[in-house]
């Protein structure tokens, strides 16, 4: 089993091998550049579902740059990419229904 | 029956793997989907209070939203140090991959200092919890002195996230100290694990927390005498996937506690 996995292995690093260089310092700079933006933003005393909208994008676009180039993902065959990355966004997904509930409590006039 | 069992046209003893990967691999994706649930959970609890407190607190200044920044520069930069080391890894070449897990291990080690230094400030101000050590005299007067009473789930929130994302970072630098050093790492170990509890005053939650660092020397410790083995590329890309899973998961507590959070 351990030289089965080995060689499993060794044709993943075989694939990183002819990974470039250059592409993972374009990655790290667009993601300095996006924080940049972020903070920018913060600066800018915008509207805060307005701000929370762009800033949330701007993490998805972060994420799936570091998922996809960082963590390799990109690489991966694709019934990885699938089971795992859609597992992960249902599961994150059901968890909205929670936030309807919220508004809840202030319509109640909790305070 | 057996021979029923076994795939056709297969020169190999065990079936391909079904993800096209080792199984390590696979173990910690698995690994890290289960905890960003964890942390999706911490990061929805946060985002329910916010939306159902009127009168959410903006405790975040200036010079913290700078120190936070560069938090997140650190972090950045310590994944990209963090490729840097796995592809030293699979090019066999030792002495390059130790340096950057060296250089990722520093990043992620500033990270958990101004985080650290961020706490402090915080907790100076009068925004505590009440498992933290109580600060004499100086609560009383803090900017944030009432938020602990009349908005607690603020400082609920805000502690245990950051804090467990803290307790992330500490413990994927030691994860990657042991992959560089091995065994020579405990010593080193010990010896933050000394800095960190002596170094920090009794009233600090950090002189406690310091032992999480013991712990964890004890735990390697175990690990490495048990199975000694020397590190090869697909341990150091694992160990990689972890870093930057901490990565990525700071990705959304920076805008969401700290920018949006802002009192600029």
């Amino acid at each position: 089993m351990e030289a089965f996995q080995q060689a499993i292995a060794d044709r993943v690093a075989e694939q990183q091998r002819h990974h470039g260089k250059a592409q993972f310092f374009w990655v790290w700079s667009a993601l300095l550049v996006m924080t940049a933006i972020e903070v920018y933003l913060t600066y800018q005393n915008m509207q805060p579902l307005r701000m929370l909208t762009i800033l949330m994008g701007l993490s998805l676009v972060k994420a799936a740059l570091i998922i996809g180039f960082f963590m390799h993902m990109k690489y991966e065959i694709s019934r990885m990419k699938w089971l795992t990355m859609c597992a992960l966004v249902a599961c994150l997904s059901l968890m909205l229904f929670f936030f309807p509930d919220a508004l809840r409590i202030l319509s109640l006039g909790v305070r | 029956m057996a021979e029923a069992t076994l795939p056709h046209n297969m020169p190999a003893e065990y079936e391909p793997s079904l993800f096209g990967t080792y199984s390590k691999k696979i173990g910690m994706w698995l690994f890290l989907l289960s905890d960003s649930l964890t942390f999706g959970a911490l990061l929805y609890a946060y985002s329910y209070g916010r939306i159902s407190t009127p009168h959410w607190p903006t405790p975040f200044h200036s010079e913290s939203i700078v120190n936070a920044t560069i938090m997140t520069a650190f972090l950045l930069t310590s994944s990209l140090t963090m490729v840097l080391a796995v592809r030293a890894a699979v090019n066999k070449d030792a002495k390059a991959q130790r340096l950057w897990l060296l250089a990722t291990m520093a990043c992620g080690m500033g990270f958990v200092i101004l985080h650290g230094r961020e706490w402090a400030k915080l907790i100076a101000e009068g925004l505590t919890l009440p498992v933290f050590p109580k600060l004499a005299g100086s609560t009383a007067a803090g900017e944030f002195a009432t938020v602990a009473q009349t908005v607690p789930q603020f400082a609920a929130t805000f502690f245990g996230l950051t804090g467990m994302h803290m307790l992330h970072v500490t413990l994927g630098v030691v994860y990657l100290g042991v992959v560089a050093l091995r065994r020579n790492f405990i010593p080193v170990l010990l010896v933050f694990w000394l800095a960190a509890w002596l170094g920090t005053p009794p009233t600090s939650p950090f002189h406690y927390g310091a032992h999480v660092l013991l712990l964890a020397a004890i735990v390697c410790s175990i690990i490495l005498w048990l199975k000694p083995k020397i590190y090869d590329s697909s341990d150091v890309e694992v160990a990689g996937l972890y870093w930057h899973f901490v990565d990525l998961v700071w990705m959304f507590i920076f805008p969401l506690v700290y920018l949006m959070s802002a009192r600029i």
